[in-house]
């Protein structure tokens, strides 16, 4: 069991990655699908609580969602906003790998300093997770696209969920189906949302969403 | 107590009912008025058995909200302060039923009446709530729906000027409160007022005291914490004047009040404080208030030269209670809070009378009206009573209260060094107060009732509607009837002294009743000038029976050809004193210099604008614009940005807190 585990973590590394490094939005869905099924694996191979959610039943409801209906969702939007199909990142591709190695070794150090309750762990099981979660919130940043964000949110809730699932065994299986369900809300809104800007506005660039500010700084 | 809160539910369900019944208009007018009458009448019934039995006043319920319960109560200290909030809230809201007529089809009267029942609620809430959330709460609700009605008109650049200006100054003093909420809960570990009794020692007290010297202050008008009011006050409409100038920043002294009787024993130099302050801004109030054209922003200068004389009134008991002089207390005491319903049915008064000018001649300005008391004898009346009342002339109420501070400052006069250093300076910026606040109300009446109509824009005006007028007369019968007979009623106050001072009735009441005789001779001479007075005009009558009365323009004077434009007009009036106390009004007078003997275009014009926001707080805000202009470059409306803020926020939380 602990082999699968630390396949699966070690495979979520390298989608990290992968995601960094790729500049066409239709691989960038692909990977966070393939991710989230990835993760959404998880409660199936480690110990869970006596008395808490079934696995199998949080298993497929994260898969489905993260696996089929957010990228059937992203996919749709793609097509329907009519979209680029390049990420159009700030910076470049090396920078973005350097920065995800980076956040790799923050999120050893960051790893290092939590006290676990169960020594018994992975030992990559924190750092990918915080890895994961930073490499979200670093696509949510240095992306132009509104879509991309919604890819980095993805990706920000995967490191949230194996984090979940690694440590937290069936426990917080319940929290992280709310958590699911509010994000399915949000990225429904999400895809509707960029249909708009993209129809109101012909791109959906969000840094030209600065237009719309309503403090006019000194020039 | 459940009364009360049934007239609170009366009050909201009505305002949203109004608004939601906006489309028909005078449904929405009326509802929204007699819902508040309701209320308040009813509200009015509930305080007698407050006062008289105040522990079976209490209600609570748990409350979700942290640290927070539902707790109200009243006792004979919020009685004292919800009389003159449901009486002028009635009257107003009858007033502001015929007012708000005018503004059919143009204005949101719904939304109008959902703010001034919330706004009537609010103040209720404050005054009732036992704990600290639901008075921040109830505060800010108060604060907010104020300042939507002083919106009412806010399609107009100096009234939404004047909303921002208030909303802003009324957050600053929101924010001291919260500190001060936030010492005394820390202390004792509870946000409920019971947990909040008992002596402190130490530093603690007097930092908590400042707090809400400050926090309250700008709520109430203390100078210098006073500039919004001057603007906000005006632009509301004139029976929300009425309520914010009567009642609303009364609320800012009870809470001073009710936060004093957390702190134990008061020291000596806060009620030596409170007299600087309040006859600081006394005079200062009276001064600017004189220096005005504007009639509601001269009524606006005079509450906080009313603020000031509660606030010496209040000093002076504070004083007492710390040297443990109790006739100083409760005549102090008695003084200030008798001053505080007193000075909501006058200000409320003249508030309406003058909204009722304003409502006819579509001006505000002094000079451009004149003669308008053969039109609107009514209001002219009644604006006169309610004059001579805040000059504190007797026999009506603003004698009363002031004569009550006064006694006791000159009782005092033979205590220690610093006492009687207080109590002349009491008695006389009280005196100069009072002369300022004559000739101030001289002119206002004269200038806008006396005369000759000056322009076209008094020509049309006629009597206000009958709801107005019944308001009004109401006001200003309650001003002749406190006046009369308050040796009646001064033993109410003992109760409400014993709440705030903590010391026992019956040395109270001994102390009140000292008070009795000088009130009645007082009444006495009341009685004996208005014997004289209808002696006078019957002599007069009889006098001119039977002879033909020939009637002329007022200052004929045997002019040719008299002409409006030669009557005093209000700058000219005030000229002499405001010239007298030029190094504080620093009135801009702009005139074309007349060189030839016909000139072209002469022009004159004056201006008085508040000195403290000239000198203190426009340079101020001026070198904070400039200091957090340099911050702009990190407002630059790029969303990845603003996300990068977030996430090294949290993060340095995150490693600071492992």
């Amino acid at each position: 069991m602990t082999m699968w585990v630390d396949f699966i973590i070690v495979a979520v590394l390298l989608l990290d990655l992968m995601m960094l490094s790729s500049s066409r939005i239709r691989n960038c869905i692909q990977i966070a699908a393939v991710q989230g099924t990835l993760v959404g694996l998880m409660p199936l191979f480690v110990e869970s609580h006596p008395g808490a959610l079934s696995p199998v039943v949080a298993s497929f409801f994260s898969i489905f969602l993260k696996g089929v209906v957010f990228p059937w969702l992203l996919f749709r939007a793609l097509r329907e906003a009519n979209i680029r199909k390049e990420v159009e990142p700030i910076g470049g591709y090396p920078l973005s790998l350097l920065m995800g190695v980076v956040m790799f070794a923050m999120g050893f150090w960051l790893s290092k300093r939590l006290l676990y309750p169960d020594p018994f762990v992975p030992a990559l099981g924190a750092p990918v997770s915080f890895a994961t979660f930073f490499t979200g919130v670093f696509l949510i940043i240095s992306r132009m696209k509104a879509i991309t964000q919604v890819i980095g949110y993805l990706i920000l809730e995967n490191g949230i969920y194996l984090f979940g699932a690694v440590f937290l065994g069936g426990q917080s299986l319940l929290v992280e189906l709310a958590i699911l369900l509010d994000i399915f809300a949000a990225v429904f809104v999400m895809g509707i949302t960029i249909f708009h800007i993209n129809r109101e506005f012909d791109h959906i660039d969000t840094q030209k969403l600065s237009e719309l500010k309503d403090i006019i700084t000194s020039k | 107590m459940n009364v009360l809160l049934c007239s609170l539910i009366v009050l909201i369900v009505s305002g949203v009912f109004a608004f939601s019944l906006n489309r028909c208009v005078k449904f929405a007018n009326g509802m929204g008025a007699a819902g508040a009458v309701t209320a308040c009448v009813v509200g009015l019934g509930a305080l007698f058995a407050v006062y008289n039995n105040p522990t079976a006043a209490v209600f609570s319920i748990p409350w979700a909200i942290p640290c927070g319960s539902f707790s109200l109560g009243a006792d004979a200290l919020s009685a004292v302060f919800l009389f003159p909030v449901f009486l002028l809230s009635a009257l107003s809201a009858l007033y502001g039923f015929d007012y708000l007529k005018h503004y059919y089809g143009k204005k949101n009267i719904g939304a109008a009446w959902l703010f001034y029942n919330l706004l009537v609620a609010s103040m209720a809430l404050v005054i009732m709530a036992r704990n600290a959330i639901l008075f921040l709460s109830a505060w800010e609700m108060m604060s907010v729906s104020s300042c939507f009605l002083v919106l009412f008109e806010g399609e107009k650049r100096d009234v939404a000027r004047a909303g921002l200006i208030y909303l802003v100054a009324t957050h600053i003093g929101t924010l001291f409160l919260l500190v001060m909420f936030i010492l005394l809960g820390k202390e004792s570990g509870s946000w409920d007022f019971a947990a909040w009794q008992g002596t402190r020692a130490g530093f603690g007290p007097s930092l908590i005291f400042l707090c809400a010297l400050i926090g309250f202050g700008t709520k109430s008008g203390f100078v210098p914490m006073h500039i919004w009011l001057p603007e906000a006050h005006p632009a509301a409409p004139s029976h929300v004047s009425a309520l914010m100038s009567g009642v609303m920043i009364k609320t800012g002294i009870y809470g001073l009040l009710r936060i004093m009787t957390f702190l134990g024993m008061p020291c000596a130099w806060w009620g030596y404080l409170l007299i600087a302050i309040g006859s600081l801004s006394g005079i200062l109030g009276v001064l600017f208030a004189l220096a005005q054209s504007d009639f509601k922003r001269l009524l606006a200068y005079s509450s906080i030269e009313n603020i000031g004389i509660i606030l010496m009134g209040i000093g002076l008991g504070v004083v007492g209670l710390s040297v443990q002089n109790s006739f100083l207390m409760v005549m102090g005491f008695a003084g200030g809070l008798l001053h505080v319903v007193n000075h909501a049915f006058f200000k409320g008064l003249l508030f309406l009378g003058a909204g009722a000018v304003y409502h006819e001649t579509g001006t505000r300005k002094m000079d451009l009206l004149g003669g308008l008391l053969k039109k609107m004898p009514i209001t002219g009346f009644c604006f006169l009573v309610g004059a001579a009342a805040i000059c504190g002339l007797p026999p009506l109420n603003g004698f009363v209260s002031e004569f009550l501070v006064y006694y006791a400052s000159f009782k005092s006069i033979s205590g220690s060094t610093s006492l009687v250093f207080a109590a002349v300076g009491i008695i006389t910026s009280l005196a100069l107060i009072g002369g300022l606040a004559a000739a101030c109300f001289t002119k206002a009446f004269g200038i806008i009732f006396l005369g000759e109509t000056r322009t076209a824009c008094g020509q049309n005006a006629h009597e206000a509607g009958v709801f107005m007028r019944l308001s009004m007369v109401i006001l200003a019968v309650a001003c002749i009837v406190i006046g009369l007979s308050a040796p009646l009623f001064i033993g109410v106050f003992a109760r409400i002294i014993a709440d705030v001072s903590g010391s026992p009735l019956s040395l109270i009441q001994l102390c009140l009743m000292e008070a009795g005789p000088p009130l009645i001779s007082v009444v006495v001479m009341a009685v004996c000038l208005f014997i004289v007075v209808v002696l006078t005009v019957l002599l007069r009558r009889s006098f001119l029976s039977g002879r033909v009365i020939t009637r002329f323009p007022t200052w004929d004077c045997g002019y040719a050809r008299p002409d409006p434009r030669m009557q005093y007009t209000a700058s000219s009036f005030a000229q002499p004193v405001v010239d007298f106390f030029k190094g504080v009004l620093r009135t801009q007078k702009q005139a074309v210099k007349i060189t030839r003997y016909f000139p072209d275009s002469p022009s004159f014009k004056t201006e008085t604008t508040d000195l403290f926001s000239e000198t203190v707080f426009r340079p101020m805000l001026r070198s904070m614009r400039r200091f957090t202009g340099k911050l702009t470059w990190l407002q630059h409306g790029k969303l990845q940005f603003y996300i990068l803020y977030i996430v090294f926020a949290l993060v340095a939380l995150f490693i600071w807190k492992l």
